[in-house]
Parts: C-alpha cells; structure tokens; sequence
C-alpha cells in the first residue's frame, strides 16, 4: 500500500460565520490524478489551498507529505517546498525575467547554485516548450504561456506534489489546449496531481478520480468512467448536465 | 505626460480670439501698473516726452507697447516645437526673475566675498544632514510599514502612534524638544545630531505612511505565489513586493526629500552651520541680510533641480526596465 501523500480527515472550515467546508476527507497517493469540480462558491478553492495552507483549517486533521499541518508549526516552509501550486491568475513575478522567476526558488530557498538553478529551468522551459522566452519578462507573455511558465516555476522546485487551481479558466479558448497538454504530460511522467478545473476532456484522459463538491462538502468521488457515465447523485447529474450542455 | 489625443488643433495662443483678449488683458495691467517712472519710461521718451510729465497717456502708451510685445513673444513661441517652446519660457521666467532680484540693488561684491564659504560650509552641511536623514527615515519607514501591517498588536500601536505623533507636532517643535529637551533627561545632544535626530523621525513618519501604501499596492496574488514557493515573509518583502513596489515609493520619495532639503534650514535654529544659518549670521555685521538670503534662496533652488533631475533619471530606470 502506497503511503498517502496527502490526507485529509473530518476537516472543518469557516470564514468567520461561513461554514466553507465541511467534514472533508480523502486520500491522495503517490502518483494520483485528482481532478475536483463542483459549482461556483462551492469551495473547491478553499479546499486546495488547504492543502499547502494558504488557507487554514478549524476542525479535522490533513497532513502533507507526513507532516500535519497546524497553527503552532515551526516550518510551514518545508511543506510548501514540496507542494507546487499553480494559481488562476498565474501570480508570475513581473520585476523578474521568465528565467529569474525559475531560478528564485531553488536559489532562495533551497540554495541551489546558480549554474545548477539555471540549468534545471532551461530544463523545464523546454518541457513546456518556451525556451525562447527565456529573457522576457512575464509581461510581454501570453496568457498560456504564462500559465506555462508559471507550472515551469513550480516544477523547478522538484515537488512531490502539484496543486492546480483552476489554471485555464483565465485563458483565451486557444490557448486553452497548450495549458491543458503541459499537464497531460506532466500526469504521464507520473507526477501527483491535484486540480481544480471544469475542463472535464482533461478529467476523462488523465484523472484516476474526480470528487465533486457542492456547498463545502464532497457529495461524490469516483473514477472518472462511473463518474460520467453513473453519477450517484442528484446534484451531481443537475451539474453535469449543466457543463456539459454547451 | 497625459493622454495625447490624435487629433491635433490649433495652439490656443493661436486663436484669434484668445490673442486679442491676451492683448487686452496685457493692455489693462501694464498700464495700471504705471510704469512711467521706470527704464520704459527712459525708453519711451521720444513718444511720449518727459516721463515725469506723461500722466495718463504715458502710461497708456507704455502699457500698449508692452502689451504688444508681450503676446508678439507668446504668439511665437507658440510656433515652436515642445522642447523649444519649453526652454524659451523657462529662460523668460527665469530673467524675470534674476532682474526681480537684480533690482534690489544688490552688493554683488560682497556676495562675491561671501559664496564660496556658503557653499563650502553651508551647502556641505546642508547635503550631509539631508542624505543622512533620507536614508535613515527610509530604513524608518520600512520598519514603520511592516508594523503598520502588520497583526501584532504592539508593533502595530508602537508605529501608528509614532507616525501620528511626529505628523502631527511641528518640526520645528521636535527639533527644539530633542535638542532642549534631551539634556534635561541627562542626555547632552550635539545640534547636528539632534537635528538630524528630528529630520529622521519627522520624515521617517511621513515615508512609513507612502511605504505601506506602496507594499499594500502590491495584489495578494504575489504573496500567495511566494509563500507557496517556500518564501519565507523576509525574503517576499525583500526580493518581490519592496522590488515591485519602488516605482510607485521613489517618486513621493524623492518629494520628500526635495521637502527634506529645505526644512532642514529648521535645524539652523540650534545652530547648525548649514545654508540658512550662514544665510542669516554672514550679512548680520553689515546688514546686508538680503545678498546673503537672495544667495541663499538660489543655492537651495539649484541643489533642489538638482535633484528633480535625478528623480527623473531614477524613475525613467524602473519604468524602461519593467515593460
Ligand atoms: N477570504 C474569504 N473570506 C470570506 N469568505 C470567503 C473567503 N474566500 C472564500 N470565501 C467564501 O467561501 C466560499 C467558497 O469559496 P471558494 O473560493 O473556495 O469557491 P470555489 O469553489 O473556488 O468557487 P469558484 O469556482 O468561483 O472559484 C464562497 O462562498 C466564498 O464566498
Ligand atoms: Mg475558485
């Protein structure tokens, strides 16, 4: 049995009165593609920035990587090094350079010479096939390319996990596809991944389970064939058939 | 510069309509003025004889004539280009002003004698005790930002009422409370010191308050993407929001320390050999007080432009690099 990357267990969360998430669990081996959706405001955000704690949590247990996350904890840092996390709106550094923004990270943190570090986001910007961008800044970029170096700057920290949140929804339709294909390959050379995202072609070829959330709980998670072809729950057929419609 | 539309009118020097009331305007007040007892009363004499004697058609007609030549000049420049036309007005308003000062029948020879210890003593001393106060305020200003943002509960109250209270008094005020002050607490304080003491908390507070405003203008989404990369707070304030945010802190900043430069002629009051003290005590003897002030005032106006120049020079850096 594969020790669990990530586990989440009875996990409780408010904003102030608002009662984000509720007695949250699940499971994330090494190696897993998890793909979460639901509707807007549902907390599927909240739920994946738990997880590197960006947000935190009232009630329940998650642990990352073994550690167990709390307020007291002397080094959050430690987790957030192996946790990537790809954001919306790309959050890239624009006072950097495409291949400064690479190399801050392993630099800063880990304290990877500057050969070693420039030569790993060489490295990555052609597995996102930008290499040419190289010197630019994030804001001479496209949107998917953006997007692109931004996964590039999480891989450069050798993660154990990637969290993405919503990563194409800010995209123009035609550069959708380029995101989308960066994190095939990156499910195929068997990185664990943990996404939000309505991009339900994405769901079906690379995700090993889908939950689906609706007012801060999990209603449903299965495998992506039951989960499209069976769904349990009432909600999540009203959902379906929403997305699915156009 | 502020949006350039495409389309282009006419300069509105060029308008018929605006030129005759220019002239019009120009007409009344040179006239009012009643200039006959002036040099363009001496230069008008073959039109309107013993200027003395020319009463009210003297200075009508000095008034036409100045008015005359006075919108012929704007009409002109109003030919030129951009850069020209801005050159020529500085220069015009600048004679103006050096003949303003110039008839004051000023002892050039004793300004003479004088400026050279101005500068070296006065000038010296007025640049040192303004840089070292600018600098130091900044590292104030950094620190006072961070507790003004940050969720502690001292460092929040320790820095808001620090800015509240050194906004609030006088400078002048402070610089006496330090200097006078101080020793009566048993600790004797130099004048440069205890000015350059109140210079850095006074602007100290002023700058911790452009500071945040200039860190809270950076989006979350920054902080977000360093914390999760395994930033530490430090190096996020550091290396991405105090980077990102000095474009937006320099020029205030700069503000600040052109303000700097000339209230620091307050610390004078203690003592301080800087401009304005030596402004005051060299003509004391001979009571030529207007040549050492007028000198005085044009020196800090130089070091001020000198700075100006290169406020601009800093800004134009931050915007060519990012986009
Ligand atoms: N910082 C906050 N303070 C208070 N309430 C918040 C905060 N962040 C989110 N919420 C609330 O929590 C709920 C869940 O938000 P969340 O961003 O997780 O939704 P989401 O499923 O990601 O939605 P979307 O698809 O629109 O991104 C929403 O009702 C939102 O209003
Ligand atoms: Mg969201």
């Amino acid at each position: 049995m594969n020790k669990p990357v990530i586990e989440m267990r009875g996990v409780n969360k408010w904003y102030g009165t608002y009662h984000a998430l509720r007695n949250v669990n699940f499971t994330v081996s090494k190696g897993d593609k998890i793909v979460i959706c639901g509707p807007s405001g549902s907390g599927k955000s909240t739920l994946i920035r738990t997880l590197n704690w960006l947000e935190s949590h009232q009630e329940g247990e998650i642990t990352v990587d073994g550690i167990r996350l709390h307020e007291k904890m002397k080094d959050i840092d430690k987790v957030r090094m192996e946790v990537g996390m790809v954001f919306q709106h790309f959050n890239l550094f624009p006072h950097l350079s495409v291949l400064e923004n690479l190399m801050a990270a392993p630099m800063w943190v880990r304290g990877v010479a500057e050969a070693e570090a420039r030569e790993t986001a060489m490295k990555y910007l052609e597995r996102v096939r930008i290499p040419e961008q190289a010197d630019k800044f994030p804001g001479q970029l496209s949107g998917g390319q953006q997007q692109r170096v931004a996964i590039a700057r999480s891989l450069c920290m050798n993660p154990k996990v990637m969290l993405f949140d919503e990563p194409t929804s800010a995209l123009d339709p035609e550069m959708v596809s380029e995101v989308l294909d960066t994190m095939v390959e990156l499910a195929q050379d068997g990185m664990t991944m943990v996404c939000v995202t309505h991009e339900m072609g994405f769901a079906k070829a690379v995700a090993d389970r889908v939950i689906f959330m609706d007012a801060g709980e999990i209603i449903e998670e299965n495998d992506p064939v039951q989960f499209f072809e069976n769904p349990q729950s009432e909600r999540t057929r009203t959902f379906l058939s929403q997305i699915l419609q156009h | 510069m502020l949006y350039a539309d495409t389309v282009v009118s006419d300069p509105l020097v060029h308008k018929p309509k605006v030129i005759a009331a220019m002239l019009a305007a120009a007409a009344v007040f040179f006239t009012v003025l009643n200039l006959n007892g002036t040099v363009f009363g001496e230069l008008m004499r073959p039109v309107i004889g013993e200027p003395a004697e020319a009463g009210y058609y003297g200075q009508f007609a000095i008034g036409v004539v100045l008015a005359l030549l006075f919108t012929l000049n704007v009409v002109v420049i109003g030919f030129l280009k951009f850069r020209l036309q801005v050159v020529i007005v500085w220069l015009q308003l600048l004679c103006l002003f050096l003949a303003f000062f110039y008839g004051f029948n000023l002892d050039f020879e004793f300004i003479r004698k004088k400026v050279w210890f101005m500068v070296s003593q006065g000038v010296f001393t007025t640049l040192y005790v303004s840089a070292i106060s600018i600098a130091l305020a900044s590292v104030l200003a950094i620190i006072g930002a961070v507790a003004k943002l940050s969720s502690n509960g001292f460092a929040y109250a320790i820095a808001s009422f620090y800015t509240s209270f050194f906004r609030g008094l006088p400078l002048l005020m402070q610089v006496y409370l330090i200097y006078l002050g101080l020793p009566q607490l048993g600790y004797v304080i130099d004048a440069v010191p205890a000015g350059i003491l109140a210079l850095t908390l006074c602007y100290g507070a002023y700058m911790t308050e452009i500071f945040r405003a200039g860190i809270q203008s950076i989006p979350k989404g920054q902080w977000e993407a360093s914390r999760s990369l395994g930033f530490k707070f430090g190096l996020t304030m550091r290396r991405i929001i105090l980077p990102q945010s000095l474009p937006l802190i320099i020029p205030p900043t700069g503000n600040q320390f052109i303000a700097m430069l000339k209230d620091s002629s307050l610390v004078s009051v203690i003592g301080v050999w800087e401009l304005m003290f030596l402004a005051r005590t060299l003509g004391n003897k001979t009571f030529q007080h207007m040549e050492m002030l007028i000198t005085a005032a044009l020196i800090y106006w130089m070091l001020s432009m000198c700075l100006e120049l290169i406020q601009g020079r800093i800004e134009r850096h931050f915007r060519t690099k990012s986009h």
